[in-house]
């Protein structure tokens, strides 16, 4: 009887521990987004998503030119890293035992572990120290460059949780390999790598590092990758560095901004998870 | 049938006339079928040095059930697997001599592997259908290679449905996923995606051994009704299966073949010692 309270009692312990911790790892987040949003949502009008910066000095404007710049980077940048990313996933996923995977595997490891603006540097003196001037290509080959690593790990490893047994299926009815991996084993993934992907590109969309020497960040609105461009992440930059009020406040409400983007892009995610065929085995 | 003064092997008989073998009790004579469908000639295999299978050689004949029985780790699987080259993903595999299905080497170098996994249909051990529609499961195989014509496709899904009994638990809802079926259904979806590639054999490999006892009981009667189209090998660690569902028992050990003959016979009067400790249950 007696060791059974306490059993209980320790029982309760470790649960209120859990969920202590969980609270405190949520606390962080819940005072970011309440602290943006007080400080940011009073400066959130159409007119700051529809407008360019006002000059420096007069009032008024918007970050149209960032979110576009945001867009268009990062689109660009998924273009490439996604497609790369998802592919040499399956690779290493569809061939465990070949050599080739092994490098790749450490390579996308240590990928994932550099910090994002050695990234930057690199895209800089490759692209941009190459052609003399700032671009968001060089921008979006440095977001790239961080979203093939994860892309590919979790293609890899979502890959890796369908049961052999689908993949011996499709090759008992005659199916090449190729065809049994694509046309089955993928496509039994695909909700796992949309959302990969789609995580991948939601961090990628906040990194504001690479794009500091490569995008470099502009004043105005722009649709020509070949030149420097505004993004969310570096308009919070330079906003919140700047030395008016008022830019402080817009610094605060483009990073609501960025947040409700990732946001999206997170849901987005969650979306195409929950309609998953159920997996055999 | 003549009576012939020499009684001619069945082809379901052809065990390896091996010297460590007891002597067989004289071969009975059933009705002789012509060449075996599945011939088995002097065959070996081993992952990497680890040899599974020892000079196998035998046949299995036309239009009936065999049953491969025998303790785990013995090679029916792998055997199983051999016949339509399933262990071809597995690295460091070797064999020697050779299947042939239908009079065709399995292990040629010339051998089409998309037409001999058509012509040699496979029920995996748990039921795997595919996270597709059932009807998509069942026209997966032949729209490969568009073995028929696209409107030909229902005439066909429904076809290979009525023959696994499946028709009419899923007449309509063919479009749901087969995965969403019980696990009974689900087995029986793969054996009518296995029949849509209109195989000569079929293999199936512990096809019940995931299936409660009714499902169970569906399926064996499936498969000696299918036993009239199709040559079936079961791989199976139930004796009582292979004893309903079988007309030829093989009984494998360590990697060879102890004896195969009538199922009714290896049962009461197993030739070989091996073979009647094993059904006895004193080992396996």
């Amino acid at each position: 009887m007696n060791s059974n309270l306490l059993r209980r009692g320790f029982s309760n312990l470790m649960v209120g521990l859990m969920i202590g911790a969980v609270l405190v790892a949520l606390l962080p987040l819940v005072f970011i987004l309440l602290d943006l949003v007080l400080k940011g949502a009073g400066s959130l009008s159409l007119e700051f998503f529809t407008r360019t910066p006002a000059p420096a000095g007069e009032s008024g404007g918007g970050v149209a030119h960032a979110i576009v710049g945001t867009l268009l980077i990062v689109g660009t940048a998924s273009l490439i890293g996604l497609p790369l990313g998802i592919a040499a996933g399956i690779y290493c996923a569809e061939y465990p035992a070949s050599r080739l995977t092994a490098i790749t595997r450490f390579v996308a490891d240590v990928l994932n572990g550099t910090p994002s603006i050695v990234v930057g540097v690199f895209a800089w003196a490759w692209i941009v120290a190459t052609q003399r001037h700032f671009s968001a290509l060089a921008g979006s080959a440095a977001l790239a460059m961080l979203t093939i690593p994860m892309v590919l790990r979790t293609t890899e490893e979502m890959i890796k949780l369908v049961p052999n047994s689908l993949r011996e299926a499709a090759l008992a009815l005659g199916y090449p390999r190729w065809r049994a991996s694509l046309g089955i084993v993928v496509r039994t993934t695909l909700p796992g790598i949309v959302t990969g992907s789609l995580l991948a590109v939601a961090r990628v969309a906040g990194e504001t590092a690479p794009l500091l020497f490569t995008a470099l960040g502009s004043q105005y609105l722009s649709f020509d990758l070949n030149q420097p461009m505004a993004a969310l992440p570096l308009t919070v930059f330079t906003y919140a560095t700047g030395p008016y009020e008022e830019w402080h406040r817009y610094a605060w409400a483009a990073a609501l901004v960025l947040i409700l983007v990732v946001f999206v892009l997170s849901l987005g995610a969650r979306l195409a998870t929950r309609r998953r065929f159920e997996l055999n085995g | 049938m003549t009576t012939s003064a020499t009684p001619r092997a069945h082809p379901g008989f052809i065990a390896t006339p091996r010297a460590s073998l007891t002597p067989r009790p004289p071969a009975r004579t059933p009705g002789q079928r012509g060449a075996p469908a599945v011939d088995v000639r002097d065959f070996s295999f081993a992952y990497g040095s680890r040899r599974v299978l020892r000079r196998l050689s035998f046949g299995i004949e036309r239009k009936s059930v065999t049953a491969i029985i025998g303790p785990s780790g013995c090679g029916k699987s792998t055997f199983l697997r051999s016949i339509n080259r399933l262990n071809d993903l597995i690295p460091g595999i070797r064999h020697e001599g050779d299947i042939m299905v239908e009079g065709t080497s399995v292990f040629s170098p010339s051998t089409d592997l998309v037409r001999l996994r058509q012509q040699v249909g496979m029920v995996f051990q748990r039921p795997n259908p595919f996270p597709k529609s059932v009807f998509d499961n069942v026209a997966y195989g032949p729209s490969l290679n568009l073995l028929v014509a696209r409107r030909d496709l229902p005439d066909l899904v429904e076809r290979c449905l009525r023959q696994a009994v499946l028709w009419d638990e899923v007449k309509d809802r063919l479009d749901e996923p087969g995965t969403a079926l019980s696990g009974g259904q689900q087995q029986r979806l793969c054996i009518a995606r296995a029949l849509a590639n209109r195989p000569e054999v079929l293999l199936m490999d512990e096809p019940c051994s995931a299936l409660d006892p009714v499902a169970t009981q569906r399926v064996e009667e499936l498969i000696v009704e299918l036993k009239r189209d199709y040559t079936i090998v079961i791989v199976t660690h139930n004796m009582q299966q292979a004893a309903r569902v079988s007309d030829f028992t093989g009984f494998f050990d360590r990697g060879e073949l102890v004896e195969l003959g009538e199922t009714e016979r290896v049962f009461t009067s197993p030739a070989h010692e091996r073979t009647e400790a094993y059904i006895t249950g004193r080992f396996g």
